[in-house]
């Protein structure tokens, strides 16, 4: 199995509207950030949710992101940063 | 647990009755939930047909009450004392769960360390994903409304509000756990502990200063 994305890599998030057992948050939909970390490789939740095998597995991505991007009014420095888990098929390069 | 009711069981009271009343503890026997009901039918459809036993249900029930944050104390202090142990707890948590006899569990282990230049906290905007095997069964607030929406987009306030200021060329960084992996924040080893014994120190590394509201203090 092979990751899409390697660490450093810029990616954005699907602003997708889908219904299910998400694991990707509605804040963070179409934000840009940078993969931090490749996780490892996991069956997909969101159809294991629906008690089916969720296979494929997929890659799964540490992604790191600057506060001030992902919330415009954001109070702190420009230092903070968020990092979140998301899985590859949530994932488009940037 | 049917036909299990709240007189039938002998109360090993440690005080002696006294002659004057007391307040009582309100009944929590209110009528139950779908879910709870739910749970109830499954529970004992299982052990009628062999699949559990009552006593296998009350077991796990015991360990996972029994878990704590001691765990992850030991954790953290085998990690300030011994620098080739950090070092694997960073590569490698697993290992180094399992080499302090600390049940890793499901979920893979990302331990996220503090720094004179980093402060990291840790939440979980979806439910309440939490590192249970190391750090017991997660505080009320962790599973607030409250604490998960605002942890993400002002943990600055959030975290001033439990009493910790940080200062502004400290970055901030939020772990959100909304997936497969559980986080450990590896809280900074306070000055003035030096030359301090691995069980003292884990006295210091109280849960709170693992998930990141809180700063391990000398007493």
């Amino acid at each position: 199995m092979e990751a899409r994305f390697q660490p450093g890599d810029q990616v954005q998030v699907r602003k997708a509207d889908v219904p299910g057992h998400l694991r990707t948050p509605w804040y963070i939909r179409g934000h840009r950030g940078e993969v931090e970390r490749i996780c490892g490789y996991f069956a997909n939740p969101e159809e294991l949710a629906f008690n089916r095998h969720g296979l494929p597995k997929r890659a799964l991505y540490r992604v790191r992101f600057r506060q001030s991007e992902v919330w415009p009014d954001y109070a702190g420095p420009a230092a903070d940063t968020i990092e979140i888990e998301i899985y590859e098929h949530w994932l488009e390069k940037a | 647990m049917s036909g299990h009711t709240h007189h039938d069981h002998d109360h090993d009271h440690d005080h002696d009755h006294h002659d004057h009343s007391h307040p009582t503890q309100p009944d929590i026997d209110g009528p139950l939930t779908y879910h709870q009901r739910l749970e109830i039918a499954v529970r004992e459809l299982m052990i009628e047909k062999g699949i559990l036993s009552a006593d296998e249900v009350r077991r796990t029930v015991e360990a996972m009450d029994a878990r704590s944050p001691a765990g992850g104390a030991r954790v953290v202090a085998r990690a300030w004392v011994d620098p080739a142990y950090k070092q694997t707890l960073m590569t490698d948590p697993s290992r180094a769960l399992n080499a302090v006899g600390v049940e890793v569990g499901l979920y893979k282990l990302v331990v996220v360390e503090n720094s004179d230049s980093l402060h990291n906290l840790v939440v979980c905007t979806l439910c309440s994903c939490y590192p249970r095997a190391i750090l017991g069964l997660p505080p009320d607030w962790y599973k607030s409304r409250a604490y998960r929406s605002r942890a993400v987009r002002e943990p600055r306030k959030v975290m001033a509000e439990f009493g910790l200021e940080i200062r502004d060329d400290v970055a901030v960084r939020v772990h959100d756990s909304t997936a497969d992996m559980r986080y450990l924040v590896l809280p900074k080893r306070p000055k003035g502990t030096e030359g301090w014994s691995e069980e003292k120190l884990a006295q210091i590394v109280t849960r709170d200063t693992m998930i990141g509201v809180a700063e391990p203090r000398i007493p």
